[in-house]
């Protein structure tokens, strides 16, 4: 942890003048029309704002799932539109972990081998692997779930399971998609506070698309979005 | 990483052994179809190229007629040989080793309460000699049997089975027509001919018996020739039919009266026409596999949506675009020759069983055997790998959001 400390307060993520364009000519859809945001290590950021703001396409640009159109964005420096596909995909293995709205689980593996599954193409050997990913599995509360298959676990547990295979491969970055989406209030409130723990207790930086602010109120700092642009960015309680 | 990823391949197989079963069924039948109906057709052209060899000598048969297979305008009397026309074989051509005449119609023979329709052979001991007959019982006919005509024959094991059962049937008397006759001598079984017929199914008796006391005529009908050794068959039948020729004075500008059969010849065609059947039967098999393949292409491009999502999942999780296709590959390859191995272990059991209910030998092709593992290899890369490959290429959250 002392190394983390160190680095407290670099920038990490860097937007600058980000777009994301679909389509062409008059059929053209602006989902981000010029993003300038930096985020920096140890931040819970919640990115928030109505359906087609393009919340979840800055999430994806973050994560390098998506391409942007146009602008810069630097990850610890590097200028990621120069990384080819297999270079981005290093960087999602070792730096970045997903959660999302509807889980996104392999539905015909068990829990532990949906969480080793990063772990695999970072080259782990299989007993590291399993011990890893049972440990991930543990830390979520779930360590006699760990044979059961996705579809044997509840929406709360399936999403601590995706949030064990995020944590699996120790991320620099933890990129959430509505990670409370599909779930009740009780179950929303368990992960944020799992989420929460993260942040606070390992230092893990984590950037959270939401569409309530009960969930957002978790988080440091509130980024609002409207029709692709920044309308708004600050300390939590101050923006909203 | 290789053999892990067939690990897992395999893994990702067995966890749901029913639907991967399902999913390669179409492979399993369509390469056992293969496999069996050209393992058994195999074994068919097998047999008739044995039987072919148990021809022996080669053969030449001489008949009356224009053609043989076709016959003359109905009523017309066909012109027969003469016992002189067969020794004429015999001693003006060189090329003949032995000649037999023949002489023969169909008609019932008695001994007790047992009867049977049968083919009455008129014939001398030549006829052993030029189609290879053994001895199981008994003796050829003697100098003063055949010169005489006398009431003797020698008689095929079908014959023997169907009158005297398992009993010797030496010494015995049965009766041809109203003839009554001794038996000398009973022949080695050679079963079942090339044609399906049964060889053994026959009574011979002296020509001169035949002729006087069953027929009624001087005629021999058929002239049975034994080519000498390493003598080309075409240019014996050549000189056979110039010697008849001359013999039953035809001119120059008629057609043939009789006809020079190739024994051989005519089992080679059937043996061709075995070869053809197989070629069918093994074309209609080859469409079974290739719906088999389609099958499976219909199960992957089902399936392709959920694939897609899990391309997806795993690019987002730091895999590279080669790793995910290589696992694709694999599990492709290794699911469909586990089909393929399923189906060439049913398509040999399945050739065995066939071979043995029709009697023919038991002749796997490694060939085709290995073709349709390659096939079956095939049709999993072309399926289950394209489709991953295209998915493979979108960008993550593409392949996320595919529905």
């Amino acid at each position: 942890m002392a190394e983390r400390a160190g680095q407290a307060r670099a920038p990490l993520i860097e937007l600058e003048g980000i777009t994301r364009i679909y389509g062409q000519g008059a059929a053209e859809v602006r989902a981000l029309d010029g993003i300038d945001l930096t985020i920096r290590e140890g931040e819970f950021v919640a990115i928030m704002g109505p359906s087609g703001s393009g919340k979840s396409t800055a999430l994806n640009v973050i994560g390098c799932l998506d391409r942007p159109s146009g602008g810069h964005y630097r990850f610890c420096g590097t200028e990621v539109a120069t990384l080819t596909r297999d270079q981005r995909a290093l960087l999602r293995r070792h730096y970045l972990g997903f959660v999302f709205q509807g889980y996104n689980l392999l539905p015909r593996m068990s829990a532990l081998q949906n969480v080793e599954l990063p772990l695999i193409y970072k080259g782990l050997k299989r007993a590291e692997r399993n011990r890893a990913a049972m440990a991930a599995l543990r830390h979520m509360g779930l360590g006699d779930r760990a044979h059961h298959d996705p579809s044997e676990l509840s929406g709360g547990q399936q999403q601590r399971v995706a949030i064990a295979r995020a944590l699996a491969g120790r991320p620099r970055v933890m990129l959430a998609d509505e990670p409370t989406g599909n779930l009740d209030t009780k179950r929303s409130i368990e992960i944020m506070e799992v989420l929460t723990a993260l942040n606070r207790e390992e230092g893990l930086t984590i950037v959270m698309v939401t569409h309530e602010d009960d969930m957002a109120a978790f988080a440091d700092r509130l980024i609002w979005m409207v029709d692709g642009r920044i309308a708004s960015d600050g300390p939590m309680g101050k923006a909203a | 990483m290789l053999w892990e990823t067939i690990r897992l391949a395999l893994q990702a197989i067995l966890r749901h052994a029913t639907r991967s079963f399902l999913t390669v069924l179409g492979v399993v039948i369509g390469v056992g179809a293969v496999i069996a109906m050209v393992t058994v057709g195999q074994g068919s052209a097998d047999q008739v190229t044995a039987d072919v060899e148990k021809l022996g000598a080669n053969t030449l048969m001489v008949l009356p007629g224009e053609d043989p297979l076709g016959g003359g305008p109905p009523g017309t009397a066909l012109k027969m040989f003469t016992l002189r026309d067969n020794n004429a074989l015999e001693e003006q051509l060189s090329v003949v080793r032995v000649s037999a005449p023949i002489s023969q119609m169909r008609a019932r023979v008695v001994f007790g309460n047992e009867n049977r329709r049968t083919d009455v052979v008129g014939t001398d001991n030549r006829y052993f000699e030029a189609a290879q007959w053994e001895f199981a019982l008994g003796r050829p006919f003697t100098a003063a049997e055949l010169q005489s005509g006398r009431p003797v024959c020698v008689i095929g094991e079908t014959v023997r089975d169907t009158l005297f059962g398992r009993a010797d049937p030496i010494g015995q008397s049965l009766r041809a027509k109203t003839l009554s006759c001794e038996v000398v001598g009973l022949l080695r079984s050679k079963g079942a001919s090339t044609f399906g017929t049964d060889q053994d199914d026959f009574v011979i008796m002296p020509l001169r018996t035949f002729q006087r006391r069953i027929a009624g005529n001087s005629d021999v009908s058929v002239l049975f020739a034994a080519i000498r050794e390493g003598v080309d068959t075409e240019r014996a039948a050549r000189e056979i039919e110039a010697l008849m020729r001359q013999r039953r004075r035809i001119g120059a500008a008629e057609e043939d009266d009789f006809d020079v059969i190739d024994m051989k010849q005519v089992a080679s065609m059937l043996a061709g026409i075995t070869d053809i059947l197989t070629g069918l039967l093994a074309a209609v098999a080859m469409v079974s596999l290739l719906v088999g393949g389609i099958g499976i292409m219909n199960i992957m491009l089902v399936s392709v949506t959920e694939r897609t999502r899990e391309i997806g999942i795993r690019l987002a999780v730091g895999a590279e675009a080669r790793q995910v296709l290589m696992q694709f590959l694999v599990e492709a390859v290794v699911l469909s020759l586990v089909g393929g191995l399923i189906g060439v272990i049913a398509g040999l059991g399945m050739g065995y069983l066939g071979a043995r209910a029709l009697s023919v030998p038991f002749a796997p092709d490694p060939l085709i055997v290995l073709v349709a593992f390659a096939f079956s290899a095939g049709v999993g890369v072309i399926f289950g790998y394209f489709p991953a490959r295209r998915a493979a290429r979108l960008d993550p959250i593409e392949a996320l959001r595919h529905e």
